[in-house]
């Protein structure tokens, strides 16, 4: 075992397939020299060359299209867009072009691209470099999306998404680039659609992922005090999603409570709910409750901030509720 | 073009006041006083000046992330400025936006914006709103050299362009798009060149020339005004700061900040005030110092005011919908 932040997790995973396949390749604005805005692909332009890891322009648009075209030639592009936010400026290129090509076409077509998109709030960034969007990508058929919340995880899906002959896209939580945690000395890939039973009970089942698994357990700390016995599931991945890991949860806790930082209002959160009533309502002995941030954009101010953001106690309250 | 005594002077004093609210922002932030992404105009503030002297009161502009300049120019004040840095309540935006989004409707400061390249068709939107009104104002929309590669840029100067809008575009080129330089973002150094594409003017200008920068916009207005349609002007200028307060600037040539920094562009009509006596020094002394005082007390004023209530984050999403709070 070693220590890894998040961030040297993501670039990690790049880098092993970077090594083993010649077209592994990445690009994104001030990814190169300057280590890309969060840092997480520093070095590897030192290591592999222009080439290989190449600064954009400031064009959204380009960066996701360019990806969509290099992949139909068969390579394996790592397109990142800065902030999550900006994918609204290159949403045609994603959502009409790599989404629905391989499905228009007939199938004739392979998209293998892992776009890169960091998400969500907390670094008083304000309102257009803080949302939570997993719900857009989740809603278009054609994409994969997968939201590590550690560095063991970090790596292993990247492994995961950059063989996958489809697009991903991969969620990075900007509050957790510089949290370290143990992990494997080598970390195999992890398959997308497998969740991770983070820490197990029997009285409710707290669905989540990203930065709301600590969040999350944290709460569950508190409420073993009030001798509540939480089962905590990170999902890892958004879609394919692991049904059956939720499904067996909540038939033996027969509660749920599901945690994102999402707007509440049309959030994927809002979609695990439905996916639960339909396949699980007779499981469930209380309402299906869902944590997220309020339905308002991300406020600048710390304390307005902190108050959108939904956080551990708001978790420990949801839980209470349904006891 | 003769430009008035009164003229220089504000122009000198808009400059300074643009130089000493983001020196005092940069010592500010660098004490953790408060926190986000804040993006200096220091080396920058000949351009704002130029562009907002051309202008009327009830023009407008669009700004962008670097927007503290253009707000000081339009005639923004220092105090709700400095509090909306601190996420307080009296903020031009009450502590929802932060430096990044400053706006003034009652200057025509329609925001500071977060996205680069968002301006370029809000302006025209501008634009467009002065022609169907059938009124004379203008709208200058700010935006950077590596903000010309979004998609945005050409679309809005291609429909002011068409339909003759009363917009000028106005190009900070700093050289810099964050690390990247514009020789690595864009096959050409000069972006006026682009205006071609549209069949409006495109010039270049010394954009740490004051008098340059206000003696084109001033001849851009007056065609905007006229329905004569836009123009793209180009003011090569140099960021001193890193790109936000943090940024190593480890992709700066050696001795390129220096170059740069002998253009500074406030010794510059400093020199040239004396020597054509429009101020004595004195005179230019006691102006600096009124300024100091009036920064000093935008931060008093901050620092004294509150942070928002709570309860406000889930106002102004709409204009009659308060959202739910929490129960916390
Ligand atoms: C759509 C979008 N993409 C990327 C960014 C991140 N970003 C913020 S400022 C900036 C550089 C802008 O360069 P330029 O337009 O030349 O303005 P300057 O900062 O030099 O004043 C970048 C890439 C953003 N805010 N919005
Ligand atoms: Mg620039």
């Amino acid at each position: 075992m070693r220590e890894l932040t998040y961030g040297q997790g993501i670039k990690e995973g790049m880098r092993i397939k970077m090594l083993e396949n010649p077209d592994v390749f990445i690009f994104g604005e001030d990814v190169g020299l300057f280590g890309g805005c969060f840092g997480v692909t520093a070095g590897l332009f030192e290591e592999f060359g222009e080439k290989r890891v190449r600064d954009t322009p400031i064009s959204e648009g380009a960066i996701i299209g360019a990806a969509v075209g290099a992949a139909a030639l068969g390579l394996r592009p790592i397109p990142e867009l800065m902030f999550v936010d900006f994918a609204t400026v290159g949403m045609d290129q994603l959502v009409n072009q790599a989404a629905k090509m391989r499905y228009m076409f007939g199938g004739k077509l392979k998209l293998p691209m892992v776009v890169r998109l960091p998400s969500g709030g907390g670094v008083a960034a304000a309102a257009q470099h803080s949302q939570s969007l997993e719900a857009w990508f989740t809603h278009v058929p054609g994409l994969k999306v997968v939201y590590p919340s550690n560095a063991q995880d970090a790596i292993g899906l990247m492994l995961t998404a950059i063989d996958d002959d489809n697009p991903v896209i991969y969620l990075e939580n900007k509050t957790l680039y510089a949290v370290a945690s143990q992990v494997e000395d080598e970390v195999k890939p992890i398959p997308l659609g497998k969740a991770n039973i983070k820490r197990e009970g029997n009285d409710v089942t707290i669905i989540t992922y990203g930065k709301q698994v600590y969040d999350s357990l944290k709460a569950a700390e508190m409420l073993e005090k009030d001798g509540i016995d939480v089962e905590v599931i990170d999902l890892r991945s958004l879609y394919p999603l692991d049904t059956e890991a939720i499904f067996e949860s909540v038939k033996k806790t027969h509660k749920v409570v599901i945690v994102s930082e999402e707007a509440k209002r049309g959030s994927y959160a809002g979609e695990l709910a439905a996916i639960i009533a339909d396949e699980c309502f007779y499981e469930c002995d209380a309402p299906i409750k869902r944590v997220c941030a309020l339905n308002t954009p991300i406020p600048f101010s710390g304390v307005l901030e902190s108050y959108v953001l939904p956080n551990a106690d708001d978790v420990v309250q949801a839980v209470k509720s349904l006891f | 073009m003769k430009i008035s005594n009164d003229t220089i002077i504000e122009m000198y004093e808009k400059m300074v006041k643009i130089r000493k609210f983001e020196n005092r922002a940069m010592n500010l932030f660098a004490e953790g006083q408060f926190g986000g992404f804040v993006h200096l105009y220091i080396g920058e503030e000949a351009v704002a000046t130029g562009v907002c002297e051309s202008l009327r009161d009830d023009d407008y502009i669009t700004s962008t992330h670097r927007g503290h300049g253009h707000i000081i120019a339009k005639g923004g004040d220092l105090k709700y400025m400095m509090a909306e840095l601190y996420g307080k309540e009296t903020g031009y935006c009450k502590g929802k936006g932060g430096s990044m989004h400053i706006a003034d409707a009652t200057k025509g400061i329609l925001g500071a914006n977060g996205i680069v390249g968002a301006g370029h068709n809000i302006a025209t939107g501008a634009g467009l709103g002065i022609q169907y009104k059938g009124t004379d104002q203008v709208c200058a929309c700010f935006f950077g050299d590596a903000s010309t590669n979004q998609s945005t840029f050409h679309e809005g100067l291609n429909l002011a362009s068409t339909w003759k809008l009363p917009v000028i575009f106005i190009c900070e080129n700093n050289g810099y798009g964050i690390s990247v330089s514009q020789a690595r973002h864009q096959n050409i150094t000069d972006i006026s060149q682009r205006a071609v594409s549209y069949n409006i003017p495109g010039i270049t200008v010394d954009g740490n020339d004051v008098f340059a920068v206000f003696e084109a916009v001033s001849e851009a207005v007056a065609r905007a005004r006229k329905g004569q349609g836009p123009t793209l002007i180009e003011c090569k200028t140099y960021r001193w700061r890193g790109h936000f307060e943090g940024d190593p600037t480890v992709y700066r040539p050696e001795g390129e900040l220096e170059q740069w920094k002998k253009k500074d562009p406030i010794p510059r009509v400093e020199k040239y005030i004396l020597e054509n006596k429009v101020m004595t020094q004195a005179e230019m002394d006691k102006l600096n110092e009124k300024i100091d005082a009036l920064v000093e007390e935008a931060v008093d004023f901050a620092q004294a005011s509150k942070f928002p209530d709570v309860s406000s984050a889930v106002e102004d999403v709409y204009t009659d919908i308060v959202e739910e709070g929490r129960s916390r």
